[in-house]
This record gives structure tokens, sequence and C-alpha cells, in this order.
């Protein structure tokens, strides 16, 4: 399947884009981000800690065993500094 | 408009004035309203702070805890207003504000949007010193204030 990928804050430095088309075959956000982080080291750096990231699905705060099953963009970054 | 997204500059009294003239003819008795400013670093001044957010989801996820502000409190009307990109010291970076036929449902309802908008609205920040810059970390106690309203 076809996903949009985002990155925001350190994830987006560390990762060195802001937004990607990935090819996949990841069934949950768990296995995507074990077949980013086998692609290549930065991906490795940003994922390298999971309890200081967290995952949108289609813009909605989500979880890492949720499945990709529909979804069409997926969202990596930090814990949310707003306010 | 009752949630802003901007990277423009807001005047905090302006928009309280118009809010509540608003508030006053739905049924309001009480507003209450918050701002949040760029904080200068005591010990290694602030260049400037950057805010990057996430489009689509920033309105989103603002629309979404200010409905359920509306609802749990039965207010007569509720405004956030959240800048991004590059802010000042001293510079207003966001504003909530709340109107409710008494003051108890008022200032709830604004500290339930605040705690929300803390953690749960995708804006990052990040401190440009002379130094160099570093991302705000999270706090703890930020994520541990949502428990209150469960």
């Amino acid at each position: 399947m076809q996903l949009e990928v985002l990155y925001f804050a350190w994830v987006r430095e560390r990762i060195g884009v802001p937004r990607e088309t990935v090819q996949t075959e990841a069934r949950t956000v768990a296995e995507l981000v074990a077949e980013l982080t086998a692609r290549e080291e930065r991906y490795a750096a940003a994922f390298a800690d999971l309890s200081t990231v967290r995952v949108a699905l289609d813009q909605t705060l989500s979880e890492f065993d949720a499945p990709l099953d529909g979804v069409r963009e997926a969202a990596f970054f930090p814990p949310m500094t707003g306010g | 408009m009752d949630v802003l997204i901007q990277s423009e500059v807001f005047d905090a009294g302006a928009e309280l004035n118009r809010f509540s003239q608003r508030a006053a003819h739905s049924g309001a008795g009480a507003v209450v309203s918050f701002s949040g400013l760029v904080r200068d670093l005591a010990d290694n001044p602030l260049s400037h702070m950057e805010i990057e957010h996430y489009p689509g989801m920033t309105e989103r996820a603002i629309e979404a805890i200010r409905a359920e502000a509306i609802t749990r409190w039965s207010l007569s009307g509720a405004l956030v207003i959240h800048r991004h990109g590059r802010l000042a010291a001293g510079d207003p970076i966001m504003m909530v504000a709340t109107a409710a036929p008494h003051r108890v449902d008022a200032f709830a309802a604004a500290e339930f949007l605040m705690d929300y908008l803390k953690s749960r609205a995708p804006f990052w920040k990040k401190e440009v010193t002379a130094q160099g810059a570093s991302w705000v970390d999270s706090k703890a106690e930020d994520e541990a204030a949502l428990d209150r309203w469960d």
C-alpha cells in the first residue's frame, strides 16, 4: 500500500524531510516503524526511543499497535508542547 | 471565528472585548480568559521562539477539544487563538476565552481547554538563543493534568 508519512519537530530534523510517500506492506504502525528503521540510519535515529514519539493516523492521535488498514496519512512527532 | 490558528500577532484585549460583546448577547454572565506569552529565559536570553504545527490536525484537534468544553459546561461561547511561526519574547502565543451563565463553569472550561491545548494540540515549541536552538520538552505534570478531567 501507499502511505503519506509526515514528520514534525525533532523527528523531522532527524529524518531530514517533512513528508514522503512510502510504499509499505506494514500492517500496523509498529511494523511501519520497524520497516523504516531497517531502511536507513536516519530513521533508526528518529525512532530510537519510541517512548518519546507520538503517532497520528489520518490526523487523529493513535497508538503504535494500531492497524494501517485504510489509513492514508501517518504522522510521527514528539509529545506536543502547545499552549 | 472561534478557532484561529495564525502566524500574525493578535491583540488579546481587542479579541476579549469582541468575544465578551457576543457572549453577552447569548446569555452569558461570566467570561474567563487566559493569555500565554513567550517567556524570556533569565540566564540565556531568547533570540526568538519558533512554533511548528500540523496544519489540518491542529484545527481538527482544537475544534474537538472546544466542542467537548462547550457540551460539558454548557458554554455560551469559547474562543481559541494559537500562533505558529516565529515569535519574539513577550509576544502573545495563544489565548482562550470561555463564556457561561456563571463563573464556575467559565473557569473550569478555560482550565480544561488549557490543559488539553498543552498536550493534545499538535504544536511544538523551539527556543532559539545565542547558544543555539532547542526543542522545548513536554512536562510530565502537563500530561498528568489531563487525568483530572476523566
